[in-house]
This record gives C-alpha cells, structure tokens and sequence, in this order.
C-alpha cells in the first residue's frame, strides 16, 4: 500500500487545489487522443475524433475529461485507500471498456502536463515528484481489477 | 511521423529557446532526477544539485543538441553520428531512460510555455523527442 508523508499530501492537495477541473480534464482528454491517436479506439461514440481540430472542438470530450477528472478528486479525497476507491472503475475499464491499462499511465502523463500548462513554476521538480507518486498509486489501482 | 508543419513548429519552437538552453536543460535534469531517481546512478562523478555549474553545462549541452536536430529533422541521423557512437560506446546509457528524460522535458516546455504548449505542439514535440531518442540509440546493437 502507497503510503505519503503529511508534507506528501498537503503537496498534492495544494496543487489539485489550483486545477480547474472544467478546464484542465478536456485539456488532458484532448491530449491523449491528439498525442497518441491510438485511444481512438476507445471513444467510437464521440463522433469525429480524427483530428487535432476536430477533438479540440467536440463537446463529448470535453464533457467526459471532465468526468475522468471529477474522478481523480475521489482519489485526492482518499488518499490512504485509492485502491479500495477506485476498484469498481478499474473492474469497468476492463470487463467493460476492454482499456488496455497502459493507457491509463498515458493519461497520468497527460494530466501532469494540462496541470504544468496552467499552474507553471508551481509544479517545481520536487512538487512534480510528489504529484507522479500520487499518480502512479492511481494508476496500480486502475490497474488491480485487471486479471 | 511528423508532417511538415509539425517540423516547422518543433523548429521554431527550439530556436526560440536556445537562448535559455541552460535554464531549460538544467529544469528537465531536475524534474527527471526528482522523479525518476534510478538516472540519478549515470552522474555519479559530477555534482547535479540545483544551480551547480555542472548541471547548468550538462543541461545546455543536452538542449543545445536536440535544438541542432531540430533544425533539419530529416537529417537527424547525420546530425546525432558523434552522439549515437557516444552513447553507445562509451556513455551506454540504457535507452528507457531517454523515454524518463523526453518527459521530463515536456513538463519542462509545458511549464515554460504555458497556454502555449498546445495539445499539437505536445504531439509534435512528443514525436521529435522519440524520434530522437531512438535515432540516439541507433548504434547500441
């Protein structure tokens, strides 16, 4: 089990708390279909997806970065127990959505980067470590129900 | 691949921060070194705290060649020659950690460039930065 020191966690709070989740969690989505156009595959609803133009103006990816980004502040909320939180999306993303789980570190990635867009010097090196620490706990958990 | 507007983009954005390689160099080290310490083992013999002349070189010298290849991304094989037969011989740097440092540098550009580091630029970049890394590692076997 991740275990974080107080100062860990007031660091991770401190910066979730400068994340605008209605911006960065379309920012983020949008990159991880721009930037690696594979994820396509998962989104065959969200009409056209195919270009950079064309994810930046569509309204189901805005509307569903902001629920995967709704969904990390359950994790920041329980910080001590994100595999417990996040067990029935994990369970989803496999039995449901088939999501290959490498593609949640793909999100992790792109999700620091819309967070280093907006809150700039903010995310020093040290706050940046301590942000992809909680990440990755997010990550193991996305990946725990996947057998 | 990188279309021909993405080459133009990630070229315009190297000449732009040349004149701050050192700065940026030396922040992409930082970030990599605090986030992945394991690359820490490769510096061993030189002092890599913050703001020391060692870190500031090394930074300078690491963007100041991937700002050269961005020049004429085409001839990214003739422009990294010296540096694949480098790494490979003599620095033997296991090629993974390029793919930790790539990153940390595009936090790095993210951070610097703010609004500016659009989704397509971060595609580009992304893209030159592999591009990179596996032409660097060309020579390794």
């Amino acid at each position: 089990m991740v275990k974080f020191t107080e100062k860990e966690r007031s660091t991770i709070r401190a910066i979730w708390e400068k994340v605008n989740i209605d911006e960065v969690g379309p920012d983020a989505l949008a990159r991880v279909l721009i930037v690696y156009p594979w994820t396509e595959r998962y989104f065959g609803t969200f009409g056209d997806i195919f270009t950079a133009s064309a994810v930046l103006n569509n309204a189901k990816v805005v509307a569903h970065g902001k629920v995967v980004l709704k969904a990390l502040d359950e994790a920041v909320k329980n910080m001590d127990n994100i595999k417990k939180t996040y067990a029935y999306l994990s369970r989803l993303h496999y039995e449901v959505f088939h999501v290959d789980p490498d593609n949640f570190r793909l999100l992790a990635d792109c999700i620091t980067i819309a967070i280093a867009c907006k809150v700039k010097s903010a995310l020093d090196p040290q706050v940046q470590a301590t942000w992809k620490k909680f990440l990755s706990a997010v990550v193991d958990a996305m990946n725990s129900q996947y057998y | 691949m990188l279309s021909k507007r993405e080459r133009k983009l990630i070229a315009e954005i190297w000449e732009k921060l040349t004149p701050v390689a050192e700065d940026i160099g030396s922040d992409a080290l930082l970030r990599m070194f605090a986030s992945f310490p394991g690359t820490k083992t490769y510096f061993s013999h030189l002092d890599i705290s913050s703001h020391s002349a060692h870190l500031l070189s090394h930074g300078k010298k690491i963007v100041l060649a991937i700002a050269e290849g961005a020049k004429d991304i085409s001839q990214l094989t003739v422009t990294l020659a010296p540096l694949q037969t480098f790494h490979a011989y003599q620095l033997r740097i296991d090629p993974s950690n390029f793919k930790l440092f790539s990153h940390c540098m595009l936090v790095t550009l993210a951070c610097h460039m703010g609004d500016d580091f659009t989704p397509v630029a971060h595609a580009a970049m992304d893209k030159y930065l592999s591009a990179f890394a596996a032409v660097l590692a060309e020579k390794y076997r």
